[in-house]
């Protein structure tokens, strides 16, 4: 494969945490020790419960928050020392939707005085009439109508405004641009037209996409590859087909085992998780999922596994691999439970 | 010939019109009034408060051509006079006009009250926005706020009267002073909210520099709530700034002002209660306005602030 578009290397975002009198008291592990590549054209789904940091990736990789440790390489260039200077051409490359279509558009400006402002910062055009004319093209492409332009982001539904967010991203014709959870506060048919959209627009412009959801139904529809976090680490990675027919990780199992089935009658095996995610200011020893592992046994609760290649392209933080094939609930077929 | 090409040949206007049944008087469409009409109907606290106001100012401006005479001409023999043709509001214990003196104090309220409101809200705005910026400032910034806001605001301005010699200038000064602590507060808590908004990620995203970052998206979507208070300012100015007067602290007593004349009339209150009646109605006419103003603003501004508050 080539050098891949984005590699982050051991990423840590620590939060420090401060006790009754003012000092710090510890730190909340919200992404710790987190690496993945992302190739160009690519999709990259990055899944988890709430609160398991996958949104502290995306804003660490954007630079929107600083970064505790790590190496964040962007084309192969080092990104994550990067003075904010010397940094701010390179935001071209990487942009972001968020999730909530409501508050990510500054309500006092018109359409095209937010569009504009990513072309004029990167200078991709230069005059008045240049810029009047990608924003027209922007609108084209994400399928609204040209006199969107000159409204302001209340007179647009939620889809709308997602769809003008994406054209924010577009305008500074990215190579990557980071989904957070981009789709999941939109009803069920704005949602498909949003994917579909995303989808359209990786075929015809080759972006990347880092694509971060809770929703599984979704990420099987539109991904190449999935990483799934808990608490702060990637336990399991793999490609879409891989991942979905034979989860190598309990948790990623326990966490397609709650994805509805669309076919009633039809069940499926269901592991249903017990407890809370433990804290992740104190994570437990060893294995940080073996508090709600199903199959945890001695070793799990003492050391802690490291992602290890199950092949074809498959990668799981898990001891039970180690067992004889036998004694391991979780080798060959996802259906073994 | 087949019956179809029969049917299609058959001329249109044969068929029967089927007209749209006529609706009850209930059902028929609203007609939308004007903007201007719509927008008055919504907002009626806005129109009566704007409108006292405007008055308010008309009086202030155009004070001498009001029938008025130079308020500060002493006529001993005509003192303390009841109202009457001559002396509309009656006259003072030095024989000046009340009618003239209350229509010229309302230059000073309302200056002092514009002023304060208009200063507060531009030193607020920038101490407000440098604390939710700077971690490094916000500490020790916030925390000299917090010491002017421990001393009542009336203490604070008499005892930075004290300090100084009694003039217009000065108790604008005064009462700026005072009421900064509450703007800042207010713009620093605005700017702290926004800046975890995703369109401020969004423009950081975008290229944009930090000072483009506080122009463009900050600071105008701090106007609304900023609009709201410096109304509430403007008000309290205007009583701060009788207040002072009353005590002899503020507008020195030759510039007549609301404070000034009812603090005169005070020890003849019981028996001409005249003297300090016009001036006060005039005071609470005044800040009534401008609080219905503000609170139209805030209902029509910030919907959201308008449930809280």
């Amino acid at each position: 494969m080539n050098a891949p578009l984005l590699s982050v290397t051991d990423l840590k975002k620590h939060f420090a945490v401060r006790g009754s009198r003012g000092a710090a008291a510890g730190f909340v592990r919200a992404v710790d020790g987190v690496s993945f590549e992302i190739a160009r054209g690519e999709t990259l789904s990055l899944v988890g419960e709430s609160g398991c940091g996958k949104s502290t990736v995306g804003r660490a990789v954007l630079r929107l928050s600083d970064i505790t440790a790590g190496e964040i390489v962007l084309d192969g260039r080092r990104i994550d020392d990067l003075s904010a200077s010397a940094f701010r051409p390179l935001r071209r490359r990487m942009q972001v939707v968020f999730q909530d279509p409501f508050s990510s558009l500054n309500p006092r400006l018109r359409i095209k005085a937010t569009l504009a402002e990513p072309i004029r910062n990167f200078g991709l055009a230069r005059t008045a009439a240049q810029i009047e004319e990608k924003i027209s093209e922007l609108l084209d492409t994400v399928r609204l109508p040209r006199d969107a332009a000159k409204r302001f982001p209340h007179e647009f539904s939620g889809g709308q405004r997602q769809r003008i967010g994406i054209a924010r991203a577009l305008a500074a014709k990215p190579d990557l641009i980071i989904c957070d959870e981009a789709v999941s506060a939109l009803d069920v048919s704005v949602k498909a037209q949003i994917v579909n959209l995303l989808q359209d627009l990786q075929k015809e412009l080759g972006l990347a996409l880092l694509f971060i959801s809770h929703d599984l139904a979704i990420v099987e529809h539109m991904t190449h590859r999935v990483a799934v976090m808990y608490l702060g680490k990637i336990v399991e990675t793999a490609k879409k087909r891989e991942i979905f027919a034979s989860p190598k990780h309990p948790y990623t199992f326990a966490l397609l085992s709650a994805v509805p089935v669309p076919e009633p009658g039809n069940m499926r095996t269901r592991i249903v998780l017990k407890g809370d995610v433990p804290s992740p200011i104190n994570p437990p020893q060893g294995c940080r999922f073996n508090t709600r592992c199903p199959y945890a046994f001695d070793r799990c609760r003492s050391e802690e596994p490291a992602l290890r290649d199950l092949g074809e392209g498959q990668w799981a933080a898990c001891h039970l691999h180690d067992l004889p094939e036998a004694e391991n609930p979780l080798s060959g077929g996802g259906h073994a439970v | 010939m087949s019956v179809v090409s029969d049917l299609a040949s058959a001329p249109l206007a044969e068929t029967p019109a089927i007209g749209a049944p006529k609706l009850p008087d209930i059902l028929a469409p609203v007609k939308p009034h004007g903007r201007v009409v719509g927008f008055c109907l919504r907002h009626p606290t806005i129109v009566i408060g704007g409108g006292i106001l405007v008055i308010m100012i008309l009086i202030a401006v155009l004070a001498p051509y009001l029938g008025t005479v130079d308020p500060t001409t002493l006529a001993p023999s005509k003192r303390t006079r009841e109202p009457s043709a001559l002396f509309w509001f009656g006259s003072d214990m030095l024989g000046r006009d009340i009618y003239s003196r209350v229509l010229f104090g309302t230059r000073v309220s309302l200056l002092v009250g514009f002023s304060v409101a208009f200063l507060a809200s531009f030193i607020g705005l920038a101490i407000g926005l440098s604390a939710g910026f700077l971690r490094a400032a916000d500490g020790v910034v916030m925390r000299v706020m917090d010491g002017l806001m421990s001393i009542p605001p009336i203490l604070l301005a008499i005892a930075l009267m004290a300090l100084t010699r009694g003039s217009v200038g000065n108790v604008i000064t005064a009462i700026t002073i005072a009421e900064v602590p509450r703007v800042s507060r207010l713009v620093r808590g605005v700017v702290l909210s926004l800046r975890e908004q995703p369109f401020i990620d969004g423009a950081v995203a975008a290229g944009t520099r930090v000072p483009m970052i506080i122009l463009r998206h900050v600071v105008p979507n701090t106007l609304a709530p900023l609009t709201v208070q410096a109304t509430y300012i403007c008000a309290s100015a205007m009583i701060t700034e009788a207040i002072l007067s009353f005590l002899g602290v503020g507008t020195p007593p030759i510039i007549p002002s609301w404070g000034n004349i009812m603090a005169e009339g005070r020890a003849l209150w019981q028996v001409k209660f005249y003297i300090v009646l016009f001036p006060a109605i005039f005071l609470s006419l005044t800040v009534l306005a401008v609080n219905l103003l503000g609170d139209g603003l805030r209902d029509a501004l910030d919907p959201r602030l308008a449930k809280k508050l």
